[in-house]
């Protein structure tokens, strides 16, 4: 006991910090919502990266097949999708053109070459024009957008990516169907963008989605990302708001490449437009 | 003694009142901003006894606290520079010996030894209060640069301080 103590007495200002300072850290972590929320996420975290880590261990030999079979399924299925879509929309228009063949295909191809971290990001994937690919298509992640096919050669082809500062694609919101051009805005962070020209007057909810608005190279209805917050610039008619996009770049492995079925028609017919001005 | 007593009081009061109204609204965005109260933990008394000095270092941040919404983080960031301080002073000031009640600052003590007392001490008490704010060892780098940013904003802010309060003890 006396040891003890001795040893308290001796050590005090450690022992003192400790107390005081697991004082703190439990008044911030009762007090604050945000602390309180992000210290159980986080052990949640922890047994899902153990879970997530061994399971990616043990299912490592079969990965490349069966990510392979997924996206031919993927494929096929987005294909049938679209199909069924234009169907629809034909039928009630009675727009013959479409019907019975899908808007759009896609081709899946493997990244094989990626950055992020440039002012002005390009990625390389092992499909090219021999495969189907054209300067110009758009290209889809599963779980978000990627960019516009900027190259190719017989066998590769690289692409814009949405992490470059000339990259535009026209979005909109899903709620109230207002559209404006996504940019990447601060060329820092892979994880965010920017959506421009939405009017003051549309409200913006947090965390509201983004789509592709389908006046761009992209299909409609595509998953951007969602609203984080939006900046009202005073005496400006149009805001900026800040998107989390849904794509995880940083760990792209797989993409597709959506091929526009009528897309030479389109041009050809809004050329005649442009000529009639 | 009083004399002592008085001149901290008058100081937590000034530093403390400036903190809240003045230094909350300043810096660059989120990015930058100074925290110069902790002058007023900085510049108690050496020979002050490890127990009062957590304990005033705690209530000091808890106070900043209530100002700022942040329930215990400056208060936790607060209690780091206590430890802090105590290390160093413990390190460093075995050669110089102190009237315990001096007050570690310019012209009391060397420049060359009251540089490094501040920029240590500042950094440690940002680097809590950042990492507790943030609350996550995700973008690091984004932590540490403010870290790093507010911590010579800080630190500028308390030169400032020092320079001022010598002039007038010179004279």
């Amino acid at each position: 006991m006396k040891n003890i103590w001795i040893l308290l007495t001796k050590y005090n200002e450690v022992f003192l910090f400790i107390l005081f300072f697991g004082l703190s850290f439990a008044l911030v972590i009762t007090n604050n919502d945000f602390q309180r929320s992000s210290t159980f996420n986080s052990s949640n975290a922890i047994i899902g990266k153990i879970y997530k880590e061994t399971s990616r261990i043990t299912n490592y030999m079969k990965l490349d097949e069966a990510n392979q079979e997924l996206l031919a399924e993927n494929s096929a299925l987005r294909i049938s999708l679209d199909r069924l879509v234009s169907q629809d929309t034909s039928y009630l228009q009675t727009v013959l053109d479409t019907l019975g063949s899908p808007q759009y295909s896609y081709i899946s191809a493997k990244v094989t070459n990626n950055s992020i971290r440039q002012k002005n990001n390009y990625i390389t994937i092992a499909k090219g024009s021999d495969h189907g690919i054209e300067k110009g298509m758009a290209v889809i992640s599963p779980t978000g957008i990627v960019g516009i096919v900027l190259n190719v050669s017989p066998q590769y082809a690289t692409i814009q990516s949405l992490l470059h500062s000339d990259t535009r694609v026209s979005a909109s919101l899903q709620e109230s169907k207002a559209f404006g051009s996504l940019i990447w805005g601060d060329n820092f962070d892979s994880k965010k963008a920017v959506l421009r020209d939405i009017p003051n007057h549309v409200e913006v909810r947090k965390g509201e989605t983004v789509i592709t608005s389908g006046y761009s190279l992209f299909p409609p209805g595509i998953q951007i990302g969602e609203v984080i917050e939006t900046t009202e610039v005073g005496g400006e008619s149009f805001k900026d708001i800040s998107v989390a996009l849904t794509t995880d770049f940083h760990n792209l492995q797989y993409v597709y490449v959506v091929v526009h079925n009528f897309l030479a028609e389109k041009q050809a017919l809004e050329a005649i437009t442009e000529n009639n001005d | 003694m009083i004399r002592v007593l008085i001149n901290n009081l008058l100081r937590f009061v000034v530093l403390l009142a400036m903190q809240v109204f003045l230094f909350k609204n300043m810096g660059y965005y989120n990015l930058v901003t100074p925290f110069p109260y902790i002058f007023f933990l900085l510049l108690l008394p050496i020979g002050i006894s490890n127990f009062n000095l957590y304990i005033i270092a705690f209530l000091t941040g808890l106070s900043v606290d209530l100002f700022y919404d942040t329930l215990g983080v400056n208060a936790a960031a607060a209690v780091v520079l206590a430890l802090t301080r105590i290390a160093f002073l413990k390190i460093t000031l075995e050669a110089e010996n102190h009237d315990k009640n001096t007050t570690p600052m310019l012209g009391e003590v060397s420049f060359r030894w009251f540089l490094p007392y501040i920029l240590l001490t500042t950094f440690m008490h940002h680097l809590t209060l950042f990492m507790l704010a943030t609350f996550t060892f995700r973008q690091f780098h984004y932590t540490l640069f403010s870290t790093i940013f507010s911590c010579i904003f800080t630190v500028l802010i308390m030169l400032v301080f020092s320079l001022l309060i010598y002039r007038r003890k010179k004279r």
